[in-house]
């Protein structure tokens, strides 16, 4: 099971102190929570991609792919990637130069983004939303898995011969998770492929996120992929917190109050009833997250949201160290003791997944194209004819 | 839930003295009225905010009028009754966390599993009150497709009553409702039985009761909430189809 953190790289002002930090602090920021989420050996670090204020996160994988030189051991993965707006030859160029670089240590979760004018802002049509993502990720995958792409879809230019590089390390492409909060389409295409499916459910009531994954799960034994129970699914959570449950409360209620999104409106009692927000001791957040198997079944990721709405680095650092000591080793074992049989503990992981690929007869080993196979011409062609013309 | 067995018919209820048609209910805090055969599940949602309200009076008026209309034509039914004042602070919650919890998630699918929504709402400077167009926000856009729908509202003058036509049926018309032909907006001048070239107030109601009524009994009894969250996402379409919507 992996526990691990996401930022949603919000800009936002600390209530308690009126301080701003710039985007350059604050990505900086999020660079620093990052690491210290591998040194405090949490298992996951994964970015948002905005591409409007107050967010920063425009770019994950130049900040994974930096990530990727200065972590040793945490996966680097994406909440989420926008499978709509993003040219699909460059998320599967990206992901797979990302995939090189850090050796595998990579997913990334899909998404479609919650922010209206990003669609027109690179082009495209929020009302084809669905469209865009089954088309998109169809063609990142043909991109991943066959050398040379002939393609013609609705929403990007066609492509002739094209051959999208990096290839994916050992020939496998990296494991992707599908998001969605409402649309059970996305659920369905998650279970179709057999990834995985990850309910970002931190703004959500559990009887909703339950009925989404019980949905997801059925549709992955439909497809033949496995038992309902073997699909890969990943939440959401967010959690504040501290020895002292009053002292927890205290603290986080200021930005709580004043958060983006669920700011002046429900009260923190409400909000934590209602969804998986848990404001309190360590204790009381593992009671609430190790009964989350009774609701979704057991699953294999779950990130949680530390630092967010203004909280500082030194609050956020600390947050990160009382999961890594206190919550995690609780939480894997609760996980561990109830698993049945055959029920994977954790997402597929590069090394899962070429054992996989071997054992089908799949993989390719290491991967060279010598030669352009479309054209048929190798780079050393392209020089000796630039010789001649020179000469 | 406030279950109210068909009352003969009688709409003289404007000299009914005691507390009746007034009480404030939230439908969550009753028991569930077992819902034998096939009786018809008509939903009262009023906006009234005073105590006692006449926009609940003109409700209840409206909904009992269709109970005994559809009586008249052998088909049983009962009213729900919603009081969106007792979910005001809920549904404002609702507007700033997307998400709907607790009793008002159990509000909305009694109001988009109904056989028949009576909805019935102050007029605040020329049209719904805040927290009613505030409630139909946050419903799904597609939850009240095909819904037989009656409107009502009310007012201090006459002067007011065509906001039902150019603001709440535009609103209805919109998301697909069925609305009545008839709306019924009462002054409080409505409430001396005045009338005028439109007939009287308990005319009026009497003619929407009869035309919701006729719609509700032409159609089958529709499964109740319980029943219809077996399989939450039934209609999604299958991948197959989604990605070969796009190859054409």
């Amino acid at each position: 099971m992996q526990y691990g953190i996401f930022t949603v790289s919000d800009v936002t002002t600390d209530p308690t102190t009126g301080r701003t930090p710039d985007d350059t602090e604050r990505v900086r920021n999020i660079l620093t929570i990052a690491k210290h989420a591998d040194e405090a050996g949490l298992d996951v670090f994964a970015t948002g991609e905005h591409h409007n204020p107050p967010f920063v996160a425009s770019s994950p994988t130049t900040m994974l792919g930096y990530l990727a030189g200065v972590t040793k051991n945490i996966t680097l993965s994406t909440a989420t990637t926008l499978i709509t707006t993003n040219d699909p030859v460059r998320i599967a160029e990206e992901y797979a130069m990302l995939q090189v670089i850090s050796d595998g240590r990579m997913d990334l979760m899909l998404g479609r983004g919650n922010t209206g004018p990003v669609y027109p802002w690179f082009g495209q049509d929020i009302r084809q939303g669905i469209n865009l993502a089954i088309e998109n990720y169809a063609l990142v995958r043909r991109l991943w898995t066959e050398d040379v792409v002939d393609w013609q879809g609705k929403f990007r230019t066609p492509l002739q011969g094209f051959t999208s590089t990096p290839r994916p390390l050992d020939g496998v492409p990296p494991f992707v998770w599908h998001g969605s909060i409402r649309s059970p389409e996305i659920a369905e295409q998650a279970a179709y492929y057999g990834d995985g499916f990850l309910h970002n459910n931190i703004f959500w009531p559990m009887e909703h996120t339950k009925q989404m994954v019980a949905f997801y799960r059925q549709r992955f034994e439909h497809y033949g992929h496995g038992r309902a129970d073997q699909a890969i699914v990943g939440l959401g959570g967010q959690v504040f917190v501290r020895k002292d449950s009053q002292k927890a409360w205290d603290e986080f209620r200021p930005y709580f109050d004043n958060a983006p999104v669920y700011g002046h409106g429900p009260s923190m009692e409400d909000f934590t009833r209602e969804t998986p927000l848990t404001v309190g001791s360590p204790q009381q957040v593992i009671d609430r997250y190790a009964a989350f198997r009774e609701d979704v079944g057991d699953y294999q990721r779950q990130l949680f949201l530390v630092d967010h709405a203004g909280l500082p680095l030194k609050t956020v650092l600390e947050q990160i160290d009382i999961l890594a000591e206190e919550i995690v080793p609780v939480l894997r074992a609760e996980a561990d003791k109830h698993r049945p049989e055959g029920v994977p503990s954790n997402p597929p992981s590069h090394a899962d997944l070429v054992a996989k690929a071997q054992a089908a007869g799949e993989a390719t080993g290491l991967h060279v194209v010598g030669e352009d196979r479309w054209t048929g011409r190798r780079a050393e062609d392209d020089a000796e004819t630039a010789g001649v013309v020179t000469r | 839930m406030t279950a109210t067995t068909p009352a003969g018919g009688t709409l003289d209820m404007v000299n009914r003295p005691g507390p009746h048609p007034l009480t404030r209910r939230s439908i969550v805090n009753q028991p569930e009225p077992a819902n034998q055969d096939d009786a018809r599940r008509v939903v009262l949602v009023s906006a009234g905010l005073s105590q006692p309200s006449s926009t609940r009076l003109l409700g209840d008026r409206l909904a009992e009028a269709t109970v005994a209309a559809l009586a008249d034509q052998g088909v049983r039914a009962t009213v729900e009754t919603v009081e969106l004042r007792d979910h005001a602070h809920a549904i404002m919650d609702a507007m700033l966390t997307g998400f709907a919890s607790g009793d008002l998630a159990h509000v909305i699918e009694q109001v988009t599993h109904a056989d028949a929504l009576v909805l019935v709402t102050p007029l605040f400077t020329t049209t719904y009150s805040g927290l009613f167009k505030s409630f139909v926000d946050i419903l799904d856009k597609d939850s009240l497709v095909g819904m037989p729908v009656l409107l009502g509202a009310t007012g201090g003058t006459p002067r007011h009553s065509l906001a039902l036509e150019y603001g709440l049926r535009p609103l209805f018309t919109y998301l697909r409702a069925d609305v009545a032909t008839t709306t019924v907006f009462a002054a409080t001048d409505d409430w001396a039985e005045a009338g005028g070239s439109a007939g009287t107030l308990p005319e009026r109601v009497r003619r929407a009761g009869r035309e919701l009524a006729r719609t509700v009994a032409s159609r089958d009894a529709r499964p109740s909430a319980a029943a219809g969250t077996a399989a939450p996402f039934s209609g999604t379409p299958s991948f197959e189809d989604m990605l070969g919507g796009l190859a054409g």
